[in-house]
């Protein structure tokens, strides 16, 4: 069988479960829709939250981007990893043992605001469909890279079996797709990195091999050997403070991301939450701690192939001339002499790598079986369309729960609510369609806009919310209008040149903290201003407090004494 | 009967206390591991080697993810001892959702 067909059969026998786990959890009343009824294992809504959490970006960019970053791409590591510790310690136990079906749900009750929960019901709208936009992308990308699919055609295949599972099913049926499609995208992210690894190292576990052999040091001094950047020294692109800035930015951020934080309330109990942060780290790490081998192998192997090699030997290889034709290859002799060479200046420079190709090659370049080339591709589509779907179901939640029954209908029906609700999952497939047949120009810009916007918003008030006691409805007004308006407005300055047009950002950065790491301020911002506000204003009322009390243990203490 | 309720918020109390003392520890060492150790003290730590790479390039490549493995299941474990300890575990979820749920799944 070719590649081509393998990967068809592969793709479809995947969509396969997928459509058939959905119609299984078909879902009758909002709590399953919403929540999965509370019901789900810690270690299942572990993988789900992995698989939640690991798109398209993480699966084939991620892994590329560290090994140009080089040491900082810590980054991400650190940054989307990080933020896990902050949801298990400070988050997750506490909003499960609220109990509802929401991010603006706690937001509201909270601080006894629909104003509060209205802001909140936007900034995740806001933040889930800047996300979702270029999942769908993603989507459409797989298929035309692996099947030779139109990117549209990629784009409507994908809405279709997200909205089946999603519509049916809700978040039921998301969660155990989900978990299906975490399975998929390990295995496939895992078996070329084994092959590389012990190719190069002949260590089998990509991590151990990363430690304890010379391969990152050996990597190191070729590239500085060709006037690239020393790998493993820090600081090569980025300063030291965007650095520091932009880690803690992600980490807030990422605790602070609605469809992550509502898969907590999917779980039984607290005790449930408490451990399904620990699973979710755990898989999502497995991905994590072999990226960055994957990156120093791959790049490593790159450059010996193609190094001062005759440029006509090497086209010899089948996978150098496949990835030469999808145009994230490009070999150029440029002196003409017929050998290739690295350099660190562009016009001389003959070899151009996409970051892409750094995952997506390495089963070829690894000679592996052409059925792990097909895995990757079920791999990558798993990672795109599990992403898609939580974020689908936070936006539905957000509109139809939040805005419809919370705000605008609180006397709805159990059948209405569940009807609207997956009216907007619909809706919201259809509009992130839209979105990833028609990406925004900026879309790459956006992240840092979701981020960000988490971070100065959500976070805070959701944490003051659980250990300021005294936190009021003031305070939180004030401080997420305050963190979110600054934010947005350094991110729209700095980043004019991609949403409006002029010609150099009109800012550069703040105080050198670029737009990426910015909602670090904003978030300090929040804090402070929250702080300030509350102590100046009434204490919220005594139900409030004694919600805050009832929400800090697992179980109210016996009350018969 | 009023005496056993302060006895109720004072152990009340004390449960939250352990635990903020637990999770100040715990976040501590997160910071150590990752914003200390792989940006502060970058330049210094990258003088000392650590088996085939530099010590703050593993910090900031595999270290840190793994302790911060560790710290989150280490505070499960510990929060589930503190539970029993306080007797506040809960056996099962309100009868509300478990209820609801029978009889939706396959």
């Amino acid at each position: 069988m070719s590649v081509e067909s393998l990967t068809l059969t592969l793709v479809i026998l995947t969509f396969a479960i997928y459509l058939y786990i959905g119609w299984r959890s078909k879902v009758k009343d909002t709590s399953n829709f919403f929540v999965a009824g509370k019901d789900i294992p810690a270690a299942a809504n572990g993988a789900a939250i992995a698989a939640d959490w690991m798109s398209a970006a993480s699966f084939i960019s991620m892994a590329g981007l560290i090994s140009f970053l080089g040491y900082d791409g810590t980054i991400y590591l650190m940054g989307w990893t990080g933020g896990y510790v902050l949801l298990a310690l400070l988050l997750a136990p506490y909003l499960r043992k609220f109990g509802r079906y929401t991010v603006p749900d706690f937001i509201g009750d909270r601080y006894y605001s629909n104003g509060a929960r209205a802001v909140a019901a936007v900034a995740t709208l806001f933040i889930s469909l800047t996300y979702v936009a270029g999942q769908m992308r993603g989507v459409g990308i797989v298929f035309s890279r692996y099947l030779q699919v139109d990117i549209v055609v990629g784009v409507l295949i994908g809405m279709a079996i997200v909205a089946f599972f999603a519509v049916l099913g809700g978040m039921k049926g998301i969660t155990w797709t989900q978990v299906v499609q975490y399975s998929i995208l390990i295995v496939a992210f895992l078996i070329p990195a084994i092959a590389i690894s012990f190719k190069l190292t002949g260590n089998p576990v990509p991590q151990l091999a990363l430690t304890f052999s010379d391969i990152a040091r050996e990597l190191s001094i070729l590239q500085v050997e060709l006037g690239l950047k020393e790998y493993v020294a820090p600081f090569t692109d980025m300063s030291g403070l965007n650095v520091f800035a932009v880690t803690l930015a992600l980490m807030i951020g990422t605790a602070g991301l609605p469809h992550v934080i509502i898969r907590f309330y999917t779980v039984k109990n607290v005790r449930a939450a408490r451990w399904s942060a620990g699973w979710a780290l755990l898989f999502i790490a497995l991905l994590y701690t072999t990226a960055p081998a994957i990156g120093v192998f791959a790049k490593y192997n790159l450059i010996n192939s193609f190094n001062d090699q005759s440029i006509e030997q090497v086209r010899e290889e089948a996978w150098v001339t496949k990835w030469e034709e999808t145009g994230l290859l490009t070999l150029e002799d440029k002196n003409g002499d017929g050998v290739l060479a690295f350099s660190s200046d562009a016009a001389a420079n003959e070899v151009t790598i996409d970051p892409d190709i750094i995952v997506l090659s390495t089963p070829e370049v690894a000679e592996l079986a052409p059925i792990v080339i097909a895995l990757v591709a079920a791999g990558g589509l798993a990672a795109a369309l599990s992403t898609a779907s939580g974020l689908l179901l936070a936006m539905s939640s957000a509109v139809s729960h939040d805005i419809y029954y919370r705000i605008y209908r609180p006397n709805a029906s159990e059948e209405q609510r569940l009807k609207i609700g997956r009216i907007m999952i619909f809706l919201a497939v259809i509009v992130a369609g839209y979105f990833g047949v028609n990406p925004p120009g900026f879309v790459g810009e956006v992240v840092a806009f979701a981020f960000g916007l988490a971070a100065a918003s959500l976070f805070p008030a959701i944490l003051l919310g659980i250990f300021d006691r005294r936190m009021n409805r003031e305070g939180a007004i004030w401080g997420i209008s305050i963190g979110l308006a600054f934010t947005v407005i350094m991110i729209l300055l700095m980043r004019s040149p991609q949403v409006f047009g002029t010609e150099t950002p009109v800012i550069e950065s703040f105080f050198g903290i670029n737009a990426q790491g910015i909602g670090v301020v904003g978030a300090l911002l929040n804090f402070i201003i929250s702080f300030i506000v509350s102590r100046r204003t009434a204490a919220p009322p005594e139900e409030i407090q004694q919600m805050v009390e009832d929400i800090r243990v697992p179980k109210v203490m016996d009350k018969t004494g | 009967m009023k005496e056993t309720q302060q006895d109720l918020s004072y152990k009340q109390k004390e449960y939250w206390k352990k635990n903020t003392r637990l999770i100040r520890i715990l976040l501590v060492i997160w910071a150590l591991v990752s914003l200390v150790a792989a940006i502060i003290l970058a330049k210094p730590l990258s003088e000392i080697q650590f088996f085939g790479v530099p010590l703050a390039f593993w910090f900031a490549q595999q270290g840190s993810i793994i302790i911060f493995l560790i710290l989150t299941f280490y505070y499960a474990i510990r929060m589930d001892k503190l539970d029993k300890e306080y007797d506040v575990q809960e056996v099962i979820l309100t009868e509300e959702s478990s209820s609801k749920d029978k009889g939706v799944s396959t």
